[in-house]
């Protein structure tokens, strides 16, 4: 099931791009449509982000003694401040570690 | 040197700033994928096949959580979605090339790939072997991406389980909006998509992304008419 999982999302990734390169004209594409695809980063992202930080294996709340809290904001701070992927990802790791170790 | 040789190579050169991010994520993949449970083949086929960072690690996480294949696609595609923009964009540049270039071009196309060659073609529109450029900048990061993810294959066969890698995912994504935090608008879809999540991660068939995804992508379409009102006044 995985290989077939991992065609079709090929496939559709590659004619996602395929499609739009021959066949649309981004003259003709409304505005309203071109600024929405700017949004899909901040629509779909925090859905990883959120439960992968706050929600334990099962589902339920883990607000208590949980690292990743800390080490997130520290990262979200980083990233306003650097506006920089690699040092956002190395601040957060590096919170992460030092609360699990010490 | 060969003028196509020379844009090609331009095209690596542009490229390589962008890619400093790229290879931690691409090693972080490729030990998640392990971690998670895939082989090493599966996990790399993703990075041949799928081709997309963030369509990559979305895939694995929510097929591996127990989600139907129809959701782990229909997923994957919404995270993909943002792409119908870059083909567009590039559609006006590259209409006289041939079936197989548009193929092979369409392959390569990435969030990097598009950054760097929408700022050459703008400047060079009428340069006939642009797509040259594109090809070398796509082309280079497909080849660190590869690499990334196999060196991330093998970390992850070997990396204590103790070090909680799987929390690079929200983490990674996290860096991967660094540049939506300061803008308002960009933020009240954070916040909105992030709590819906979290309130719908139950929800059947592990569809939380794909509705918390729609449902925020709706409100933008507000704010964007909003704003467009806003400005009409």
């Amino acid at each position: 099931m995985i290989w077939y999982g991992i065609f079709i999302s090929g496939i559709l990734n590659f004619f996602t791009k395929f499609l739009s390169l021959s066949f649309f004209d981004a003259i003709k594409i409304s505005p309203k449509v071109k600024q929405l695809l700017i949004y899909v980063p901040s629509a779909v992202f925090p859905a990883i982000i959120f439960p992968g930080i706050l929600l334990d294996i099962n589902g339920s709340f883990d607000l208590e003694n949980n690292p990743k809290i800390l080490a997130s904001i520290i990262a979200i701070i980083t990233a306003i401040i650097s506006k920089n992927i690699v040092s956002t990802i190395f601040a957060g790791l590096a919170v992460y570690w030092l609360i699990i170790f010490i | 040197m060969n003028k196509k040789i020379i844009l090609f190579l331009k095209g690596v050169v542009d490229i390589v700033p962008l890619l400093i991010p790229v290879i931690p994520f691409g090693i972080i993949l490729g030990a998640i994928g392990v971690e998670l449970g895939f082989s090493p083949l599966e996990t790399f086929a993703t990075s041949l096949i799928i081709f997309g960072g963030a369509s990559q690690i979305v895939f694995l996480q929510i097929i591996s959580g127990g989600a139907s294949l129809l959701i782990t696609i229909t997923s994957t595609f919404v995270v993909n979605s943002r792409h119908l923009l870059y083909g567009a964009s590039f559609s006006e540049y590259l209409k006289n090339l041939s079936l197989g270039w548009k193929i092979l071009l369409s392959y390569f196309l990435t969030d990097q790939a598009f950054a760097v060659s929408n700022i050459y073609f703008e400047k060079n529109k009428d340069e006939k072997l642009k797509h040259y450029y594109l090809l070398g900048s796509g082309f280079f990061l497909w080849f660190i991406w590869q690499i990334a993810t196999l060196i991330g294959i093998f970390l992850g066969s070997i990396v204590p389980e103790k070090l909680g890698l799987a929390y690079a995912v929200p983490l990674t994504f996290i860096a991967l909006l660094v540049n939506y935090f300061r803008k308002i608008d960009h933020l009240i879809i954070i916040l909105i998509s992030g709590c819906l999540s979290i309130l719908l991660f139950n929800a059947p068939l592990k569809s939380y992304i794909i509705l918390s995804s729609l449902i925020s992508l709706s409100l933008a379409f507000l704010i964007i008419s909003l704003k467009k009102k806003e400005d009409k006044k």
